[in-house]
């Protein structure tokens, strides 16, 4: 590598941590605990599609236009979910861990950075199928107050109900998918049974604290994202949501094993990373 | 000769055949980790992993997230995730859209690896039906680092060889055999 290409890539580097920097200090967004490669593959590809000179051109941009910085906010969103992905995860909780929560007499759920909302709906019809759902209170948090009212809305596209069906049907459902939603043109859309014990609020992970003691918390594919001093922050997080007996669940990918706060779970179910808060006296 | 630290492949169809191959043909003290993305389905069991520590000497797993890679070990991105390389050179698993069709893709790998690794990075592209990975392979090409792609002739699918050498990609073409030969000798301190 010559020199003119490393002092490329070190002021594209300082550049995007600028960038960053300036939309934690104007907007309270915090991303410095990202993952770094894929912040900059984001924040790189919003700069081809931009047009713009550079990523400094970006910042002043960013600072000064909030249709621009929404764009920024979706790019470093985790958008791509569906419904009852890793369906054997779903089937796990269906067979494992809800006799578990059917021992409480109100069971708060708590779906962690729940972009879209395509598993929070998976969650309260199993939550139906299984009988709990009128005693259950689910909290669907995402940091993106755009993507919060797309969860919200709960439409998808139609073409994608397929895939979801095959899922569903994987995961053990009792029915079929399709008695879950109303068909409008192209659009499917979760019908209002299912959303009525939903509360959809946005909650950032990285900057909020705790905002209820509940049962179980789901957070899937979100730690992947985040350095570990982050993760351990937001371990943290759960723990103090969670009492003795609660539920944490993460993603296929995500592990509780390195966290400063893994003597705080024991391993349930660790192949599907489902975990259990400890007692303590 | 370059230190070089890691060797990354991609791979797409027939890819199975010809990691075994080109596993089959390192030494057993081969130095580098290896990083591969192989196409594959994404509710896929990772059958691949079982099938290359068969015919591999070096120890084969799915990479883990903020994971180092190590010396005497190779590792497969997951199905459906992309895998990226940090500046720290640890992995890094996401979700984001496909890029090229693929989750995983060969070019999310190669532009990460070539920006944390710099010339101090082997890329190979082998076989498959598509052109993912050819701008990643340029990328660690541009950046000093040594490329080399299987020789369409003697790939099982050429397009994505060709594809590669169409990029202007590759420092050289090679047979599996050949690269097994040139790796092991890079490994062993020897010409590159």
């Amino acid at each position: 590598m010559n020199k003119n290409q490393n002092d490329t890539l070190e002021n594209q580097d300082i550049e995007i941590r600028l960038l960053v920097e300036a939309i934690y200090q104007k907007y309270g967004y915090d991303f410095r605990n990202y993952s770094q490669a894929h912040v900059k593959r984001r924040i790189l590809n919003r700069f081809n599609l931009s047009g713009m000179k550079n990523i400094a051109e970006m910042i002043h941009e960013a600072l000064t236009n909030t249709k621009f910085v929404d764009l920024i906010l979706m790019d470093l969103s985790i958008t791509v979910t569906e419904m009852f992905r890793d369906p054997v995860f779903y089937r796990e909780l269906r067979e494992e861990i809800m006799p578990l929560l059917r021992n409480y007499p109100f069971i708060k759920i708590w779906h962690a950075g729940c972009s879209s909302g395509e598993e929070v709906y998976s969650m309260a019809i199993l939550l139906k199928e299984e009988g709990l759902y009128e005693r259950a209170q689910i909290y669907a948090t995402d940091f993106n107050p755009v993507i919060i009212k797309q969860a919200k809305d709960g439409v998808y596209p139609l073409n994608r109900m397929k895939e979801f069906t095959l899922n569903y049907m994987k995961a053990g459902g009792k029915n079929s998918l399709s008695d879950y939603y109303t068909i409008h043109y192209d659009s499917a859309r979760l019908l209002d049974v299912l959303k009525k014990n939903i509360v959809f609020a946005t909650h950032n992970l990285v900057t909020d604290g705790v905002f209820a003691e509940v049962n179980l918390v789901v957070c899937r594919n979100v730690l992947i994202y985040f350095n570990r001093q982050l993760q351990d922050k937001v371990i943290k997080l759960f723990v103090d949501s969670l009492p003795g007996g609660g539920i944490l669940c993460l993603g296929s990918k995500e592990s509780l094993q390195f966290s400063s706060h893994y003597s705080e779970f024991n391993p349930l179910l660790p192949q599907e990373k489902i975990y259990i808060r400890k007692v303590t006296l | 000769m370059k230190p070089y630290k890691a060797v990354v492949i991609g791979s797409s169809a027939g890819g199975l055949n010809a990691l075994k191959v080109l596993f089959g043909g390192l030494d057993e003290h081969f130095s580098l980790p290896v990083i591969i993305v192989q196409h594959i389905s994404p509710n896929a069991e990772n059958y691949l992993i079982h099938i290359l520590n068969e015919f591999s000497k070096l120890k084969v797993k799915e990479a883990d997230e903020k994971e180092m890679p190590g010396t005497g070990m190779a590792y497969l991105a997951p199905p459906n995730y992309h895998l990226l390389i940090e500046p720290d050179c640890t992995f890094t698993l996401t979700i984001g859209e496909r890029v090229n069709y693929a989750r995983p893709s060969i070019d999310v790998l190669f532009e990460t690896a070539a920006e944390a690794y710099k010339d101090q990075l082997i890329g190979i592209i082998l076989t498959g039906a598509n052109s993912d990975g050819s701008k990643g392979l340029k990328k660690i090409r541009d950046f000093g680092g040594l490329t080399l792609v299987q020789d369409p002739e003697t790939a099982e699918v050429d397009s994505m060889p060709r594809a590669a050498i169409q990029a202007d990609a590759a420092d050289r073409i090679l047979s599996l055999e050949e690269i097994a030969v040139l790796l092991n000798g890079i490994s062993s301190g020897g010409v590159d």
